[in-house]
């Protein structure tokens, strides 16, 4: 086995930290960009209406069924499709995989978060559905000022355990040739042959700073919590 | 859209291109068989330690869970794949000289194993923390070990609380194959890429692979709750749930 070269890592660490930098603001876009439309979902399936239920339980349980990678890829190629349907235009406009990857995390997290928004609206006792339409709050009052604000407290360990398993899932928009933190390293992996120490940097890079923010989030859970929170698993 | 696709043979051999995509899915399916083995297997013992009363076993259960639930799967993948071997000369030139397929496949189910072993060794740990201490204090004053505890009284009880979440495990092993694409095993994802890639029916060949991995999924949900079902004892907790 050739010696570690450790300095592979320094020279490369400017073009690490941009990977990283796609990485983190890929997370946080696809995390917030989920939980409001999962909210949105999670309110449609308990809809009274059975078309709109069925058609939000259709789209989740797709989501959840297909493989992530599949959906990616599905994306890739429909994202600039939709655009051209969309604006009208005469050639699908080039959209390139570092931009349809937004669209591609967004819808396919709504799914997942749907979920967990649901099983956090279920956590909030009946009872305070019915005090609060007995105040003369109306329907909507009553989710934005009583409901939502008790399951998004319930459920906030969870959709940050959630967004942890995102910022790990966001790495396989390398396969597309993104430059991620994981692309970035691939990148630099092959072209200096230096796979063991690329890899192995990427992993602990990966190890420390989810430990870190899960640690974070069990401490949070201990402090915070009130009742039963809503166990959702993936 | 052109649906006979399918029929049409591949450019090089006399395969069609369903053919070729069912060769595919068999190899997802006997990579998520093969892993799923593994990982109930080590993830049980792992749970086993994690609950135990050696503080060191505990102590090394916990790092085994942190340690393969903290790193990116893909990372995993080109952990066992590309950064072992190189780390280990004897298994290198073993790799260097076997068939490229086998240490591919070799490659998948351990990482997919272990990766979902450490998710069922979670699942376990909660499934015998939900028993409370009675079980375990009553089968201990019986007059049983430690091991015989685990095996006629925490363990079948646990299974069957924890089929619904080891379910749902079983269905993510399955959608987790496709990441072996990324070493280049030849399972469904990979197939419906070449497909693509050689005849540009970029979406029938999708549309083909979506359904699949759907039909899997729900195979998978439906032999699960088979299962629980069989093994339900009436008055247990966990196992009166009613199936939907």
């Amino acid at each position: 086995m050739n010696d570690l070269d450790l300095d592979v890592i320094t020279r490369a660490l400017p073009w690490l930290a941009q990977g990283l930098q796609y990485t983190v603001q890929l997370t946080c876009v696809a995390a917030l960009g989920g939980t409001v439309l999962g909210t949105l979902l999670a309110l449609a399936r308990l809809s009274p209406r059975p078309i709109v239920a069925g058609l939000a339980a259709s789209y989740v349980n797709l989501m959840r069924s297909v493989p992530l990678l599949l959906v990616i890829f599905w994306f890739y190629f429909l994202v600039p499709l939709g655009l051209q349907w969309l604006t009208s235009a005469e050639n699908p406009p080039r959209v390139g995989a570092e931009r349809s990857a937004y669209v591609t995390f967004i819808l396919f997290e709504a799914a997942y978060f749907c979920e967990i928004v649901r099983a956090g609206i279920a956590s909030v006792g009946a009872g305070q559905q019915a005090a609060a339409r007995a105040l003369g709050l109306d329907q909507a009052q009553v989710l934005v000022h009583v409901i939502l604000p008790q399951a998004f407290r319930n459920m906030l360990p969870v959709l940050l355990t959630q967004a942890i398993i995102l910022f790990q899932d966001v790495s396989l928009v390398s396969l597309l040739n993104v430059t991620d933190f994981v692309g970035a390293a691939g990148k630099i992996a092959q072209r200096d042959g230096r796979v063991v120490e690329m890899y192995l940097f990427v992993a602990l890079v990966y190890l420390v700073l989810c430990s870190m923010t899960s640690a974070l989030v069990r401490r949070w859970q201990r402090t915070h919590s009130i009742g039963q929170h809503p166990e959702t698993a993936r | 859209m052109n649906w006979r696709i399918f029929l049409e043979t591949m450019p090089e051999g006399d395969a069609t291109w369903w053919q070729m995509l069912a060769s595919g899915l068999g190899w997802t399916l006997a990579c998520a068989a093969t892993a799923w083995i593994i990982a109930l297997a080590a993830g049980t013992s792992i749970g086993i330690a994690r609950t135990g009363t050696s503080r060191a076993a505990s102590r090394v259960a916990a790092t085994y869970v942190e340690l393969f639930r903290n790193i990116p799967l893909i990372i995993q993948f080109f952990l066992w794949y590309f950064v072992l071997p190189e780390l280990c000369p004897p298994l290198k030139r073993w790799v260097v000289q076997a068939d490229p397929a086998a240490v591919q496949f070799l490659a998948a189910t351990l990482c997919l194993g272990l990766f979902t072993s450490a998710r069922i060794a979670e699942q376990v740990r909660a499934g015998i923390e939900s028993l409370g201490r009675g079980q375990r204090q009553a089968a201990r004053a019986m007059g049983l070990n430690e091991a015989q505890c685990y095996r006629h009284v925490l363990l079948p009880v646990t299974f069957r609380v924890i089929m619904p979440p080891l379910t749902s495990e079983l269905m993510n092993l399955v959608k987790n194959t496709a990441v072996a694409y990324s070493i280049g095993l030849a399972e469904l994802f990979f197939r419906t890429r070449e497909m693509g890639e050689i005849t540009f029916r970029y979406f029938e060949a999708f549309a083909a692979a979506t359904l699949a991995y759907m039909v899997i999924a729900l195979a998978a949900n439906r032999a699960m709750r088979f299962i629980e079902r069989r093994i339900a004892v009436p008055g247990v907790a966990g196992t009166a749930r009613s199936a939907h």
